[in-house]
């Protein structure tokens, strides 16, 4: 299979979601070869080389398949951390912070739907349970989101350390200290 | 052509100390070929603007419209006629009537406006074939699955002249493939031109809305309508990743 055709396939079966750039494969298929997990087979009439998958390879990609994807392979939570940070700054309106996340992760989950109500249900599958990936992490944020809301109604922040401090310098200021790492 | 209107709404249950202020000050448009979706946590005041929509409750304060008729200005009679004729609702629990077949079930609304018996089944068949439940109309709704049984509820809700469909969780029960599918009949109920007002609290099924609506204590407080460029989403980073 030549290069080109790979990064059709792929970008077929993921409805062009995720573009690959036609060098990027070709560094990796020499990677592959280098680690003998892909050959390269003499080149065709339009001067390209095309490849082949070896036994090596083929069980390589069977452990791939094989082998849960895990939590750590995944980039930071930005907006965890961005909810968490305006819990512990003064003067955030966190429940505008949930609000407005949770308006943007919606209009983005109206429009996976309106891809989706596009393509009739004769429309490829892989295509179709990678849009509904999509849908189901932004609907798992959403869910979230109110959550987080419900959380923050029943939520009473501790009585504030300025009136105690006043008597007790050190002992408040440890306090504050405790509790803010503890978040 | 906006289809509901609902205008500063109000609406306050109980009086002295056990006063609920259900709704504040709401003001909502549905036009026809539109489709709202209401979100927001329980006791936000959800089902109570779905209630005002139908014309089940009276707001406190404000006016509700259907098809420009102010619902408060209506007598009771004339306020059952325009339920019977142009609203249809479709519950979570889905209110078909276990002693009637699926198409007598979808031609009740029609025949107690009056409508024969025969023309009303005839157009209840048809009504029942658009839902994909063609042959089906003979049976009994606990001889249906519950998708089955809520495509009958969406075929009753529209018959005749309806003009306002009115979707207190109707996709309640149902597993994802089947809810899914409830929605996109609805979807495509309002594209031929009904006006839809959705209650839901799954982020899922509200997104086949044009607008989404969130309420919290009676406010809007919200709303998320789409983007101009929906492809965008595939290509910037903030998309997908």
């Amino acid at each position: 299979m030549y290069g080109y055709q790979l990064r059709a396939t792929f970008e077929e079966s993921t409805g062009g979601t995720w573009p690959l750039n036609i060098g990027q494969v070709y560094t990796t298929l020499s990677r592959l070869e280098r680690d003998g997990l892909a050959r390269s087979l003499p080149e065709g009439d339009g001067g390209q080389r095309p490849y082949e998958i070896t036994d090596a390879g083929r069980a390589d990609l069977a452990t791939w398949f094989g082998t849960p994807v895990g939590r750590s392979d995944r980039p930071r939570d930005e907006l965890a951390i961005k909810l968490a940070l305006a819990l512990s700054t003064p003067g955030v309106d966190v429940r505008a912070v949930v609000q407005t996340q949770r308006a943007a992760t919606m209009r983005m989950l109206q429009e996976y739907t309106r891809l989706k109500a596009r393509d009739d249900q004769a429309a490829d599958l892989a295509w179709r349970l990678v849009l509904d990936a999509m849908i189901f992490q932004a609907e798992a944020e959403a869910r979230w989101l109110d959550h987080c809301e419900a959380s923050l109604v029943r939520y009473s922040p501790p009585p504030a350390a300025e009136p105690q401090a006043a008597v007790e310098p050190r002992s408040a200021r440890a306090d504050h200290t405790a509790k803010a790492s503890r978040r | 052509m906006t289809v509901l209107e609902l205008r500063d709404v109000h609406r306050v249950h109980g009086s002295g100390e056990t006063t609920v202020h259900a709704l504040r000050g709401v003001t909502l448009t549905v036009d026809a070929g539109e489709l709202v979706a209401v979100m927001g946590p329980s006791g936000s005041g959800k089902s109570t603007l779905l209630n005002l929509a139908g014309g089940l409750d009276r707001p406190t304060e404000g006016e509700v419209a259907v098809d420009g008729t102010v619902l408060a200005g209506c007598s009771r009679r004339a306020l059952a006629a325009l339920r019977r004729r142009r609203v249809g609702y479709v519950f979570q629990d889905l209110n078909l009537l276990a002693s009637l077949t699926a198409a007598e079930n979808v031609a009740l609304p029609l025949e107690l406006d009056g409508m024969g018996a025969r023309q009303a089944r005839q157009l209840a068949v048809a009504a029942l074939s658009e839902v994909d439940l063609d042959g089906h109309g003979s049976r009994f709704p606990d001889e249906l699955s519950g998708g089955q049984q809520q495509r009958v509820a969406i075929a009753r809700a529209l018959i005749g002249q309806r003009r306002l469909v009115l979707a207190d969780e109707p996709t309640g029960a149902l597993d994802s493939q089947t809810g899914e599918a409830v929605m996109r009949l609805l979807r495509s109920k309002v594209d031929g031109g009904a006006a839809g007002l959705l209650v839901t609290h799954e982020a899922r099924h509200a997104a086949w809305a044009d607008r989404v609506v969130f309420l919290r204590d009676g406010v809007v407080v919200d709303t998320s309508g789409p983007l101009d460029q929906p492809d965008e989403l595939l290509t910037t980073p903030g998309g997908v990743q």
